[in-house]
């Protein structure tokens, strides 16, 4: 799973890297059992925490360590989004937000444990690189390039995956060629696949939708572009709208909707619901393209 | 040590260029006397040593009212006095709420209330995770500021895991429901000590004082007016 390897590379980093460190607010703490034992100064759990967690981080970034800093999304993202704001962008520093959860991998925890907002939250700061892996082996990669800068970087992990990994896969990979764009973030790959085996599409693949492969976009954009994102509906719509500003073209995006789902079960269920498993892509993109 | 007491003269006169006030007296600004006695007699910072490691660490976590942090910044060199006339316009360095990346020796850019003390303990977390153990980290922050729930998340923490950080409250009894039973009694776990804000020699005795642990020093001034 993307979590377990989380844990492993970031244990790795902090041996390896005497800048590395990590806040937790209790979620994963004991995964990170061993790595705090060996390095008690740079893994720190505030308890339930958030802000504090988002904080500290800051300040740690002041004084030159990189934080790793992890939680559900929607505590790490939502609940301390002024923290985000001010205590690192405000103060020209940097940390790597790690979240588990996703949009609805809490799907029986309800909606208190979900954040299909995250994304678009971030939206409204300045460079935050955003990777969305599709595979966990995707993982490790984003994790340890992101140790030998200071940028502001998130990192979504999710239950969902693809049945293949595409490390490469930093700006749009075309998966197959044919007609119109269909453009898959993440975990979206495989469903998107499945839903157009049979139709006329070209499909691309990115896990690092911020920030966004214009210039691959207006390349592989001929008239019709669709958008396939596995958190908030419309998140990416600025983005494609300013890449492909000048350029006649008709879009439709899809994700997640905005109306709450006040049902418990899977996160497959909830796929369905927001019309995000094969099934739900093939009628909504076969619709729009007609 | 050499010390200087307060030239009242002189920050009298900063001040006069910041805010352009002839009537208020320096007691006006009621962080004043705790700003000096900290850049003067306690921390180990000068415009020279600005960008050490290993310097000590001053964050003004209230941010509101910074008058008297930018007098005390230009009395120290940190900033031209130059700076101080045209406060919060467009050409100015120098805001409302100050900025880091505008402003030579300040560490955080603070305004939204809350946000310094948590800033603060990661801080003092950072220097003490590469060997700094000698570097001190000071937090300043308003009364009417603990409102802010974050405070007292770090608060708690710092407690638990005994990190030498100072915490300086100035008491102008300007939060609305003010803090029954006092505020030193909302920092369990640390040391704490409340003195006369306006007295230089008694702040400076108590903020030299080094602890094992979190220690807060509630500095008393007049209540705000208005």
């Amino acid at each position: 799973m993307m979590r377990e390897t989380f844990v492993a590379t970031t244990t790795a980093l902090l041996d390896e890297d005497p800048r590395t460190a990590v806040v937790l607010a209790d979620i994963s703490a004991d995964a990170f059992g061993p790595a705090m034992r060996r390095h008690p100064d740079r893994v720190l759990n505030v308890g339930i925490r958030e802000q504090l967690m988002t904080g500290v981080a800051g300040g740690l970034a002041l004084t030159g360590l990189r934080p790793y800093v992890h939680s559900y999304a929607p505590f790490v993202v939502d609940r301390a989004y002024e923290q985000i704001k001010l205590d690192f962008g405000h103060q020209d520093t940097g940390a790597v937000l790690v979240s588990i959860g996703a949009s609805y991998d809490g799907a029986a925890e309800g909606y208190t444990h979900q954040s299909p907002g995250d994304v678009a939250l971030l939206d409204t700061l300045d460079g935050w690189t955003v990777h969305v892996p599709g595979h966990r082996d995707e993982v490790s990669a984003m994790l340890r390039n992101a140790a030998h800068h200071d940028d502001r970087v998130y990192v979504r992990l999710a239950l969902q995956e693809n049945s293949r990994a595409y490390p490469d896969a930093g700006l749009l990979r075309v998966m197959k060629r044919g007609g119109p764009l269909v453009v898959a973030v993440g975990p979206m790959l495989d469903p998107v696949l499945e839903a157009t085996r049979d139709l006329d599409v070209t499909v691309a693949y990115t896990h690092t939708p911020r920030p966004l492969d214009v210039d691959g976009l207006r390349l592989l954009t001929e008239g019709e572009v669709v958008l396939v994102e596995p958190y908030l509906s419309g998140t990416s719509a600025r983005q494609v709208s300013a890449a492909l500003s000048g350029v006649p073209h008709r879009a439709l995006h899809l994700g997640v909707g905005r109306a709450e789902v006040r049902r418990y079960g899977t996160w497959r269920d909830h796929a369905r619901a927001h019309g995000l498993d094969a099934a739900g892509l093939r009628a909504s993109i076969s619709g729009f393209l007609g | 040590m050499t010390v200087t007491a307060l030239p009242t003269d002189r920050l009298r006169h900063l001040l006069r260029r910041i805010t352009g006030d002839e009537k208020h007296a320096p007691s006006a600004h009621s962080t004043l006397d705790v700003l000096w006695v900290l850049y003067d007699r306690i921390l180990r910072i000068s415009p020279e040593t600005a960008d050490e490691p290993d310097r000590d660490r001053f964050l003004l976590s209230k941010g509101h009212g910074p008058a008297a942090y930018y007098a005390v910044l230009a009395a120290k060199g940190f900033i031209p006095e130059s700076w101080l006339d045209h406060l919060g316009t467009w050409d100015s360095p120098l805001g409302h709420h100050p900025d880091r990346m505008l402003i030579p020796g300040v560490e955080v850019g603070t305004g939204s209330l809350g946000h310094g003390l948590g800033l603060g303990v990661g801080v003092a977390l950072g220097l003490r995770a590469q060997g700094f153990a000698d570097t001190r980290t000071v937090v300043l922050l308003g009364d009417a500021e603990l409102d802010e729930g974050a405070n007292h998340e770090a608060i708690a923490y710092a407690a638990a895991i005994r990190l030498p950080i100072t915490a300086v409250v100035i008491d102008n009894q300007s939060a609305t429901h003010g803090w029954p039973g006092g505020i030193a009694a909302r920092f369990p776990g640390w040391i704490a000590a409340v003195v006369d804000g306006r007295d230089q020699d008694g702040l400076e005795q108590t903020l030299a004082r080094r602890h094992d642990r979190p220690n807060v020093v509630v500095a008393t001034v007049e209540p705000k007016r208005g």
